[in-house]
């Protein structure tokens, strides 16, 4: 009886977990990708290259520098010497440094990045980065296969090197857009970084991203094999006591 | 009928309260000395789980309430607040979101025993009524609570509901600038979805669960073989096929509560996002009136009915069959003509029809949170003909169907 409880409330819940989470993605990725929580070192990286790449532009408004710290296990020496660059507030948002005005010169206000992890996915933000392209018609001179028309010129170009499209979609190296399906994009001139360091490079950053989307997951799911094992002995007793009280029910 | 004070007649401090206040008496009638059939089976879980799920969502929405901010400028960052800085805000949270979800699951569950059993017969037509209107609150208080973290689907779905009532000749308009205080969704439109949340329906609810418990105390509960056990009584009085509530069902409850909560909390801790499903991604972008999203679809719990409305091609005709869709669950108990009660002795037109129905049930919920397209469209239109024509053309088939002898007394437990 139990086990038939238990399995149809899980077939149930299984059953709307399991519907396909394109949506939840906001549309398909170009590649894949899954944020990994539990990777700190990777977490610290993506920090600072955040920092150093990203946050003149972007902000993190729910994300505080004390939260890093917290989580990421990084000392607040290093965070305020190393990360704090517009402020000197420890326990501040990380707030844009762009003000308003930067719509004109871009299009569109640069996003805020806190939610983008949440509303976008892991594997959106990671293709965004990896699947720039030289673009002449393009304003910025690049265009993106994940995001058509992108505002935000390539700001990693410098790190990742020069890539271009192929009308032919199998021409394409295997890197930037490689890993979902060969999408005709070619690295024509060496960044700073070799392929795998750049692919490592934004691996970083979305893992920093997806963190920054939710600092308490992963005490979240520690939590929550806590709460099983209490549960699963607390099941075992309630199991125990509903036999002891039914044996004289005939 | 003169009342008397203290019929057992209890003595020291309990008889002192006894004599002045129902303590004993409600104790006995309700809980010790309620008697219920003895062959529940794992179908009857999910009414004490309803219950779990309202105690739940009332203690995590005090809680929420005292953090949240209902505001239009303010509402989506007092959401991450609370997933970030409020002490146990995220679980809180979390529990809420996954609590509405929960709250839909089990109760369709539980209407679904309903069916299957024939609990909405003679003479429990008032508990199903009283359970159709709880449904019906529920979709209220689900629906202005998923408006109030004020994110895109937040936004757009309020002011695609909302726009169902423009759809009523003469009155429509008017009628959706009333409900929503201003001519789009606005602060207005939060403001009184919070208040209908947090004060309104949720005092609706409890009252509604409570004549729905005291209905049911009154007549007495259904079972698998849909026996009235107060046909059969020994000498003193007592159900032979009944026992009492407490202890029998409590512990029984109490261990299928805990059966429960590793699911729930499961969900919970490790997947509240449901797969996209519970919390839609969407919902993680602020409100934006301007920027329409690329696909609004209703969460999952309001698929089914919102597949039916899609299903129609004129919105009038969308909104009244998405509305008779509801309104025909409470003719239901006059709907059956089938001699027995319970499936387990109704025949294969009957047992067909139910698990068709589920199944469609299934799909159109499927279907409505998917964007349309030509083969959904044709699916969601069968799907909506066979729901009515299930309730509809009940009156025949169930009296129709070939039944099986239902036994004087209850089978197994």
């Amino acid at each position: 009886m139990m086990k038939k409880l238990i399995l149809s409330l899980s077939v149930s819940f299984a059953a709307a977990l399991a519907a396909p989470a394109a949506s939840a993605a906001g549309g398909g990725a170009v590649m894949d990708f899954s944020a990994d929580y539990s990777n700190t070192a990777s977490m610290q990286r993506g920090a600072r290259n955040f920092m150093n790449y990203c946050a003149a532009c972007h902000g993190l408004k729910y994300l505080r520098y004390s939260s890093i710290e917290k989580h990421l296990e990084i000392p607040r020496e290093l965070i305020e010497s190393e990360l704090m660059f517009g402020t000197d507030n420890f326990n501040g948002h990380i707030e844009t440094a762009m003000p308003p005005e930067s719509a004109e010169w871009f299009g569109q206000q640069p996003p805020d990045l806190s939610l983008t992890a949440r509303s976008r996915g892991a594997d959106w933000i990671y293709s965004f980065l990896n699947t720039f392209y030289v673009d002449p018609e393009a304003t910025t001179g690049y265009n993106n296969l994940q995001l058509k028309g992108a505002a935000m010129p390539h700001v990693l170009a410098e790190l990742q090197g020069i890539v271009v499209k192929s009308k032919d979609e199998e021409a394409g190296d295997g890197h930037g857009g490689g890993h979902g399906g060969n999408h005709g994009l070619k690295l024509v001139q060496d960044g700073a970084l070799s392929p795998e360091e750049y692919e490592a490079f934004t691996a970083d950053l979305t893992n920093f991203l997806a963190f920054a989307a939710e600092p308490g997951k992963a005490d979240r799911i520690a939590l929550g094999w806590n709460v099983m094992f209490y549960l699963f002995l607390l099941f075992g007793l309630t199991y125990l006591l509903k036999r002891e009280f039914w044996r004289d029910v005939h | 009928m003169a009342i008397t004070p203290n019929p057992h007649n209890t003595t020291g401090f309990l008889g002192w309260i006894d004599d002045r206040f129902p303590l004993t008496k409600i104790w006995k009638d309700h809980v010790a000395e309620y008697y219920a059939p003895k062959n529940f089976n794992f179908w009857y879980y999910f009414g004490s789980l309803a219950m779990l799920v309202l105690v739940n969502q009332i203690l995590t929405g005090i809680f929420l309430t005292m953090h949240y901010t209902p505001s239009a400028e303010d509402a989506f960052a007092s959401v991450e607040y609370i997933m970030r800085d409020v002490p146990w805000g995220d679980t809180i949270r979390y529990l809420h979101s996954t609590g509405a979800s929960a709250f839909f699951i089990v109760v369709y569950l539980h209407m679904f025993r309903a069916l299957l059993y024939g609990s909405y017969r003679k003479p429990r037509e008032l508990l199903w009524i009283f359970g159709c209107l709880i449904y019906l609150v529920l979709m209220a208080e689900a629906f202005a609570g998923y408006v109030l973290p004020w994110g895109q689907m937040s936004y757009w779905g309020a002011q695609v509901i909302i726009s169902l009532f423009g759809a009523i000749p003469v009155i429509g308009p008017d009628l959706v600038i009333w409900i929503q205080g201003d001519y789009i969704p606005s602060d207005a439109t939060l403001n009184r979805m919070f208040s209908l949340h947090v004060i309104a329906l949720p005092f609706v609810l409890v009252g509604l669960v409570i004549a729905h418990l005291m209905a049911l105390h009154e007549v007495g509960s259904n079972n698998p073989d849909g026996i009235e056990i107060k046909k059969n009584k020994d000498a003193s009085g007592k159900p032979v096929d009944g026992i009492p509530f407490h202890p029998y069902y409590t512990v029984k409850d109490i261990m299928g509560a805990t059966a429960f909560m590793i699911v729930f909390l499961g969900v919970a801790f490790f997947a509240p996002e449901g797969g996209g499903n519970f919390l839609e991604a969407p919902n993680f972008e602020p409100a934006d009136p301007l920027q329409t999203p690329e696909h609004i679809v209703p969460v999952w719990y309001f698929g089914a009915f919102y597949a039916m409305l899609r299903a129609v091609p004129d919105k009038l005709g969308g909104v009244l069959v998405m509305g008779s869709a509801v309104a025909i669950l409470f003719v239901l108990p006059w709907l059956d003509r089938s001699p027995v009660k319970s499936i387990r002795y109704k025949g294969i037109i009957v047992k067909t029809a139910v698990m068709i129905f589920a199944a469609v049930f299934l799909m159109l919920t499927y279907l409505g949170t998917k964007p349309a397209s030509d083969i959904a469209t044709l699916l969601a239109r069968i799907g909506t003909i066979y729901y009515f024509a299930f309730f509809l053309l009940m009156p025949w088939y169930s009296k129709l169907d070939r039944t099986k002898p239902v036994p004087d007394r209850v089978t197994d437990h």
